[in-house]
């Protein structure tokens, strides 16, 4: 199904015609903006220069930093009078990142909701329950007014209170869901203690899941539990927050929506392209906002472009799940190790559960704790030890760290409402 | 078939596991005849010998403890010295190898629990060396 089938479907060079056009609009706008008005003198660079979509190649890039050190309003390319809403991101430490939104870039974001939801067959028949935060986190009312444009009827209950969600499901037949990995299999827990069967208590069919980078094994571990689609949803406040890339019915990449955005994939240590198909650091380029565009933006978040086409005729590119941050890289013992790659493993082996935590601590030493799954305890010693040993040789074979592997009881390692913190530094180095 | 389902519960090795685990059989009004604890590092395994396994099992699952039932002999000695050799060497014999062993005495009898990977057959090769295999209820009544 499509929200906007002539755009969604729209051949491949009218799109590029279109990108051209906003990318120069882009340009001409961010010019108000000091902080990319000293970077084009400093290069030479003018708009006019800007004759094909691959000379996005000659802008400069926008870190995290840039947007750090221009708090409050720096970045705001509009007038304040325009500005109808403001986000920030969850900046874990200092001042966070501002996004300005104007009334039409309040409408662009909920449009390409829209699109993501209708995607994957969501009708204004369905009850969206939003279980992520609501406030400056933009997984709550950008996911909102997305869902309303589509005409579902939004429930907007925030994470958190499992017996509340739970009601709300059965008193008013929730059929689609938005929420973090994390909470997604906490709330399956919750349901399996309280002898509920998802697939036969709820109307639950589809579960839009993101914040958090996740793996395949994961999405497969929530339908099980859940009995219902997961769809990988990508989105980051810098960008609208969620609705930059969602996947089809096809579930094999997300099309990200190359009409609002340009999309490169770089080498993170050289800002050099690599080829389609390599893992690189996503860089976007926001062409159709308003109140506070931005110019090659570095995500920080490791993805790939699948090449080719996909089944569903939509002609925006696809990209790999996120397979990590270049900056959640944990560097022990001298090698790099992703959380991801952790995850991967433990998901594999069925008799451990689905929270897990990254403990470094000492000079050097990571412990994995682990829930171990119920369903995998036979009462026998001997069992939790080859179960730990296995857990270890699998994740030294993946990371070439042999790390130390803590099976703990179900439930009782934290599960974060926003996103999870999995890595906990207490490293003293 | 003589043998005696104890409940086994996993457990992380640090303080108050122990006391979280009998909160719950206590709330369920359960008697704790024995109590075997088998420990490696960070967590273990703790069994229990109790008056009504199932509903000591539901109980704990409930409240989200990995918990499962499993099937030990429990046979009874003369509670003098030799007696545990009698028992050993007739496994011995039979190339029975002990998982965990563990006992009790009460009212002027000597119970052992022992774990063996087939119960039914080392209840079988017990009788036969003429030990006295207890069933469950016969557990739960000395």
């Amino acid at each position: 199904m499509f929200w906007h089938q002539e755009m969604e479907t729209l051949d491949r060079p009218a799109l590029e015609a279109l990108q051209l056009k906003r990318l120069q609009e882009t340009v001409r706008r961010v010019e108000r903006v000091p902080f990319y008005r000293g970077k084009f003198l400093e290069s030479g660079l003018k708009p006019e220069k800007i004759r094909t979509t691959c000379d996005v190649q000659r802008l400069p890039f926008t870190t995290a930093a840039d947007l750090r050190e221009n708090y409050p309003d720096g970045m705001l390319a509009g007038s304040r009078d325009e500005v109808l809403r403001l986000h920030t991101s969850s900046g874990t430490t200092g001042k966070p990142k501002a996004l300005f939104f104007s009334r039409r870039d309040v409408d662009n974001a909920a449009e390409l909701i829209a699109r993501a939801l209708c995607m994957t067959g969501v009708t204004k028949r369905d009850v969206l329950q939003n279980m992520m935060t609501y406030g400056l986190f933009t997984g709550g009312l950008v996911m909102h007014y997305g869902a309303e444009k589509v005409g579902c009827m939004v429930i907007p209950s925030g994470p958190g209170t499992s017996e509340r969600q739970l009601m709300l499901m059965q008193d008013f037949g929730t059929t689609v869901v938005h929420v973090t990995p994390s909470y997604a299999f906490y709330f399956a827990d919750f349901l399996e203690k309280k002898g509920l069967n998802p697939r036969r208590d709820l109307a639950l069919r589809k579960a839009f899941v993101g914040a958090e980078p996740y793996t395949e094994e994961t999405r497969r571990k929530i339908e099980a539990a859940l009995g219902l689609d997961v769809y990988n949803s990508y989105g980051l406040t810098e960008m609208n927050g969620p609705g930059v890339a969602f996947e089809c019915e096809g579930k094999c990449g997300m099309h990200l929506w190359e009409d609002n955005f340009i999309l490169e994939i770089i080498n993170p240590a050289t800002g050099e392209p690599v080829a389609d198909g390599q893992t690189g650091e996503l860089v976007l380029t926001s062409i159709n906002r308003e109140a506070m565009p931005l110019l090659r933006y570095r995500t920080r978040d490791l993805s790939s472009i699948i090449p080719g086409p996909c089944a569903c005729g939509r002609t925006h590119r696809r990209i790999h799940r996120i397979t990590g941050r270049s900056d959640d890289m944990l560097i022990v013992r001298g090698v790099n190790i992703f959380p991801q790659q952790i995850e991967r493993v433990l998901m594999s082996i069925p008799q451990v559960g689905r929270n897990y935590v990254i403990q470094l601590e000492g000079l050097d030493d990571m412990t994995v704790k682990v829930e171990l799954s119920p369903a995998g305890f036979d009462g026998q010693v001997g069992h939790l030890v080859k179960l730990q040993n296995e857990v270890v040789e699998k994740l030294r074979a993946e990371l070439f760290v042999r790390p130390k592997v803590e099976l703990v009881a179900c439930g009782s390692l934290p599960v974060a409402e926003g996103k999870a913190k999995r890595v906990i530094d207490k490293r003293s180095l | 078939m003589n043998t005696v389902k104890l409940v086994a519960i996993f457990a992380e090795n640090r303080p108050g596991q122990v006391a979280r685990i009998t909160e719950v059989l206590s709330h369920a009004n359960i008697n704790i005849r024995c109590i075997i604890v088998a420990s490696t590092g960070n967590c273990g395994v703790m069994k229990v010998l109790v008056n009504d396994p199932d509903t000591a099992c539901r109980d704990l699952k409930a409240a989200g403890f990995a918990a499962t039932l499993t099937d030990v002999v429990a046979v009874e000695m003369p509670d003098k010295p030799g007696a545990l050799h009698s028992v050993a060497q007739c496994l011995a014999t039979h190339d029975i190898n002990l998982l965990n062993t563990s006992g009790f005495a009460a009212n002027n009898r000597a119970i052992l629990v022992i774990e063996v990977e087939d119960p039914v057959q080392a209840g079988e090769v017990l009788k036969k060396g003429g030990l006295h295999v207890l069933t469950q209820k016969e557990t739960l009544s000395i």
